[in-house]
């Protein structure tokens, strides 16, 4: 089936099976490895990639169903050539040990501070909670998305 | 991990969804959230040989108040029942269950509809419905439309009275006056099955006496239990906690957990009995304030 996404600012075209796993599709389909396959049994979360703005498990989404969308994985979060707000942050505060999760964790990180710049210590866990990391103990992981929303309310305001 | 090879359908309308599971019947699976349908396709626990994709229908997400009752539909996801006003607002067990369900991710594209359609026997969904008296509403081309109580619908695991020709579209509450209702869950973390979980509900009538009450179980029996024995003691009755405690020993009681990782029977049976008490209480609080 022949299907259009936007990924990353870029329309793609491409004839996919139907059982096509959509992380597939962006990592075999379109050489795009910084999305992570992990458990591929819809728990880990680094296999995530935003759907129209929102996080998802894309091992658990076929790519036909995407059709149409526009999706962001990490290799869209830079901004004209540098690092995004996310991308900073984590960089700032090593919200990285080993890095296999990262890519989830700024996607999820973004997707929070667009909808809620100022996010306290408990809000962002809730919502990394989908999101695992095994090196971290995440303390740093969600002091860089604090971060990440302190400078992004600084840069627009 | 790639599931089988399948025919994939993406119906326009919803006509055309009722028409193709007419035709194709019980080689199809309808395809909403796929949140626990995906996994099991890549698994090979299911290989369907045709998937209805129904995510591009419209007119099918609604959560809203429809002649006294509260309406979920099919494509509303569990993200949005989270952040449901109306929900909020409306059901109690509904609006404390939420946040449980799965992980953020999963509840972006999972189902309430789809949760209840699949009823895997440590869902929490089911139990929540069970608690607040809900009815599935179906829909096939050849039989229309028709209403199923939820006690009828959910059959056994994995198990219901949906046809293969029909499509769950939406799930049905009735509403209340003065009602209240939670989940409570215990996980060992977030997106694992629940250890334990209890939905309780309760209705007041104007003088105090509790009208209405719902008690059912997760993970403490081979399905959802509802507790029959348990509601029926609270109905008629004044609120008190010497009541909820008695309610509270008859589900410990009815209920028939497993020993396995995540704790022994005994352990889990006592947990039924602390979620109990302490759903009535977080119910009894939530009627007292509407």
């Amino acid at each position: 089936m022949e299907i259009t996404v936007n990924v990353n600012g870029t329309d793609r075209t491409a004839d996919v099976e139907p059982r096509t796993l959509l992380v597939d599709f962006i990592r075999t389909g379109l050489k795009l490895t910084g999305t992570h396959i992990g458990c591929d049994t819809t728990s880990c979360g680094v296999c995530t990639v935003l759907v129209d703005g929102t996080p998802v498990k894309s091992c658990t989404m076929f790519a036909v169903q995407a059709n149409g969308s526009s999706i962001t994985t990490v290799e869209g979060l830079k901004q004209n050539g540098a690092l995004a707000p996310i991308q900073q942050a984590f960089k700032e505060a090593h919200g990285l040990q080993c890095g296999f999760c990262t890519p989830a964790m700024m996607l999820v990180g973004s997707a929070l501070i667009e909808e809620n710049p100022n996010p306290t210590e408990d809000e962002v866990r809730w919502a990394i909670s989908g999101n695992l990391c095994r090196c971290t103990g995440y303390v740093n992981i969600v002091k860089s998305i604090q971060l990440a929303g302190e400078m992004s309310s600084a840069a627009s305001s | 991990m790639y599931p089988r090879a399948f025919d994939y359908v993406v119906p326009g309308t919803k006509a055309e969804a009722l028409d193709i599971l007419a035709e194709r019947g019980s080689e199809v699976k309808v395809l909403a959230g796929g949140q626990s349908l995906i996994p099991m396709m890549k698994l090979r626990l299911a290989s369907p040989a045709t998937l209805v994709d129904i995510n591009r229908l419209d007119d099918l997400d609604a959560i809203d108040v429809q002649n006294g009752h509260v309406r979920i539909q099919a494509l509303a996801r569990h993200a949005d029942v989270v952040k449901s006003d109306v929900i909020t607002r409306e059901n109690g067990a509904i609006a404390s269950a939420a946040p449980w369900i799965a992980d953020p991710l999963v509840r972006n594209r999972g189902t309430l509809c789809g949760s209840v359609a699949h009823h895997d026997p440590e869902g929490d969904w089911a139990s929540v419905m069970l608690a607040v008296g809900a009815s599935a509403v179906v829909e096939s081309r050849d039989g229309g439309e028709r209403v199923v109580p939820i006690t009828e619908f959910l059959v056994d695991m994995f198990t219901t009275a949906l046809q293969p020709t029909e499509l769950l579209t939406e799930v049905r509450v009735p509403r209340y006056t003065r009602g209240g209702g939670s989940y409570q869950k215990l996980e060992r973390k977030i997106g694992d099955y629940a250890t334990v979980g209890v939905a309780t509900h309760l209705e007041l009538d104007d003088a105090g006496t509790i009208s209405n009450a719902g008690i059912a179980l997760t993970s403490v029996y081979p399905f959802n239990l509802k507790v029959p024995e348990a509601e029926q003691l609270l109905i008629g009755q004044a609120p008190s906690t010497e009541l909820f405690a008695e309610a509270a020993q008859i589900a410990k009681s009815a209920c028939d957990p497993s020993t396995d990782v995540r704790g022994s029977a005994e352990y889990k049976r006592d947990v039924v009995r602390v979620f109990v008490e302490r759903g009535l209480a977080a119910s009894l609080a939530g009627a007292r304030e509407n």
